[in-house]
């Protein structure tokens, strides 16, 4: 692992995000969740997912699926750090008939493996996928990022008890805890408390740690988890990454002015 | 495999049962089938295939929502899936997994749906399902085929992975059940079977109810009133060549459905006299928007105005009335 690396991949990511959310303008972005799973994205996209960038769609391809779809982001960003998307792809975020929406929509060749959006889907098709990969033999990995709010969803559940119940041990689930919701904290709104025994008690290899720390993911997502899926509790902190975001739910979704873009950017 | 001693035996065991036989004939000639369910092996007449294939059995438990989505996740990975479970869990309880997965992002499944229209009536409207179509009909990317006996339910489930787009398979009529199509014949996903033809009167029917339809048709006949019956086993996309063909010819066309008049084969078949010059009236039959008390499948098509005798009586007062 190269710390300083990741470390700017991470950098580059959040850079992408404000500068998309800045182009789109008053069509308005997820801003916050986006941030608080960028150094996930950073690690997993630097170091951890296995892909050819010239076959992207290569059977034994590690698969990775944004379920926290209003984090898009943060997956096109890292996509342009990999330089499968273009930079000037952010461009048309939003925009009238692009691929590059404000959920991901279904583009394998540019790295998106599934629609997302609706909360508490992408885990299902996940366990579909490692599934498959179990009967076919084959040794790819899925990797599954959920949000915390998403975890209000029950269709998340049923989905982690089967990822148990079939001793997935090629799935790896991450939270991106960051203890806030549309509308208000997790706590307020429905209280998600101890989500590392929850996992656990499902069935899941589960841990929890430092979201920002790259070391801390890097490792993390490293753990051996025989005959279970692995469950990594991330805590997070909402709009990291510029001061005035972090942790206000304000920026959950909303539209970042020229005034607050040159503010901000100097951060970055 | 179509013969004549199946052909009996699979309607007197019904849809659901015969569902597993053919599923055994379908894992023997596909090495991409997977089967997957939620905890009705047994009610899906699939535990024979659960023993015989264990490697192409999936059961989730009764989780219909992560149903759909394994489904979608096996079938992105190349695997030919079909779900199944009762038609009301299969449906309506995952609806937003099937518009996503096999809607928006077209992953194909085929999806059984068991027992649906008023064969469970003693369970209650739990258990009934009059609603469904109306609601897939609305999800773009999905065929609907509402099979009329067990041979058309073969011949389907023979055709599903050869062509393109997901699938709901209405699964009607308990053991028992009726045969519609007394031998092989040919059977085209989208295309209609005229099943008895008369100049008076079209009956357009669906499903394993297409039994009390003809049985209409028959008596109707010695009371002078000739009926054509058609088999509109596609419900979506809906054999709109035939509507028009037969509103032209006739004055009343009939629908008979086990299934909500909203939403159902009646509506898809006024959605098409709507847009056509014609000179006929639609009578539909079928579920009119309420939940009856509950009991056996006699009792609640005789509610609804399915009983062979109440579509007669439908019949020869709306001639009456057109005359």
């Amino acid at each position: 692992m190269k710390l300083n690396k990741i470390k700017s991949f991470a950098k580059n990511i959040r850079k992408n995000i404000i500068f998309t959310a800045y182009k789109a303008g008053a069509k308005s972005a997820h801003i916050g969740g986006a941030l608080s799973c960028a150094d996930i994205m950073a690690v997993l996209y630097s170091d951890i997912l296995r892909f050819k960038k010239k076959n992207i769609i290569d059977v034994n391809r590690d698969r990775f699926i944004l379920s926290k779809g209003h984090a898009c982001l943060a997956l096109y960003s890292a996509l342009v750090e990999k330089k499968i998307l273009k930079k000037k792809d952010l461009e048309t975020f939003e925009g009238d008939g692009s691929n590059l929406l404000g959920h991901p929509i279904i583009n394998k060749i540019s790295g998106i493996e599934f629609s997302t959006g609706s909360l508490g889907m992408g885990l299902a098709l996940g366990v579909g996928i490692a599934l498959a990969a179990k009967k076919k033999n084959k040794s790819y990995k899925t990797f599954v990022v959920l949000g915390d709010g998403e975890c209000n969803e029950g269709s998340v559940w049923e989905s982690v008890l089967c990822a148990s119940h079939f001793k997935l041990d090629n799935i790896i689930i991450i939270v991106d805890r960051n203890n806030f919701q549309q509308t208000g904290k997790n706590s307020k709104i429905m209280d998600l408390k101890n989500l590392k025994s929850k996992f656990k008690s499902f069935g899941c290899e589960s841990i929890e740690i430092n979201g920002h720390n790259i070391n801390q993911i890097y490792k993390s997502l490293k753990k051996i988890h025989k005959n279970k899926p692995l469950a990594i509790i991330a805590n997070t902190i909402k709009g990291k990454g510029i001061k005035i975001f972090e942790n206000d739910n304000n920026w959950h979704h909303s539209i970042i002015t020229k005034a607050i873009y040159k503010n901000i950017n100097k951060e970055l | 495999m179509i013969s004549q001693s199946n052909i009996k035996l699979w309607s007197s065991l019904g849809m659901r049962a015969t569902f597993g036989l053919i599923a055994i004939e379908l894992a023997n000639k596909n090495p991409n089938l997977i089967i997957t369910t939620s905890d009705v092996s047994t009610s899906a007449g699939l535990d024979r295939f659960k023993n015989k294939f264990s490697e192409k059995y999936i059961d989730v438990g009764i989780a219909e929502q992560n149903l759909i989505g394994v489904s979608a996740g096996l079938a992105s990975e190349g695997y030919d899936v079909i779900s199944t479970t009762f038609a009301p869990f299969q449906t309506l309880r995952c609806c937003e997994q099937i518009k996503v997965n096999l809607g928006y992002m077209k992953h194909k499944v085929c999806m059984v749906g068991l027992a649906s229209g008023l064969v469970l009536g003693n369970l209650g409207f739990t258990h009934c399902s009059i609603e469904e179509v109306g609601v897939l009909r609305s999800i773009p990317n999905i065929t609907i085929v509402s099979p009329s006996d067990t041979l058309e339910l073969y011949k389907v489930l023979n055709e599903v992975f050869n062509l393109k787009g997901s699938f709901y398979i209405r699964l009607t009529g308990g053991s028992n059940s009726k045969i519609i199509n007394k031998s092989d014949y040919n059977f085209t996903v989208g295309k209609s079977v005229e099943l008895l033809s008369g100049q008076d009167v079209s009956i357009i029917g669906c499903g394993n109810i297409l039994g009390n339809c003809l049985e209409a048709a028959n008596i109707l006949k010695n009371k002078n009133i000739n009926c054509s019956v058609i088999n509109m086993h596609t419900i979506k996309p809906i054999d709109k060549d035939k509507i028009v063909e037969i509103s032209k010819k006739n004055k009343l066309i009939v629908t008979v459905e086990e299934h909500n008049v909203i939403g159902g084969l009646g509506s898809s078949v006024a959605e098409v006299l709507s847009s056509e010059k014609h000179n006929c009236i639609l009578k539909r039959i079928g579920i009119n928007d309420f939940y009856s008390s509950g009991g056996s499948y006699e009792y609640l098509k005789n509610i609804y105005g399915l009983s062979t005798e109440k579509i007669i009586e439908t019949i020869a007062s709306n001639i009456q009335n057109n005359k």
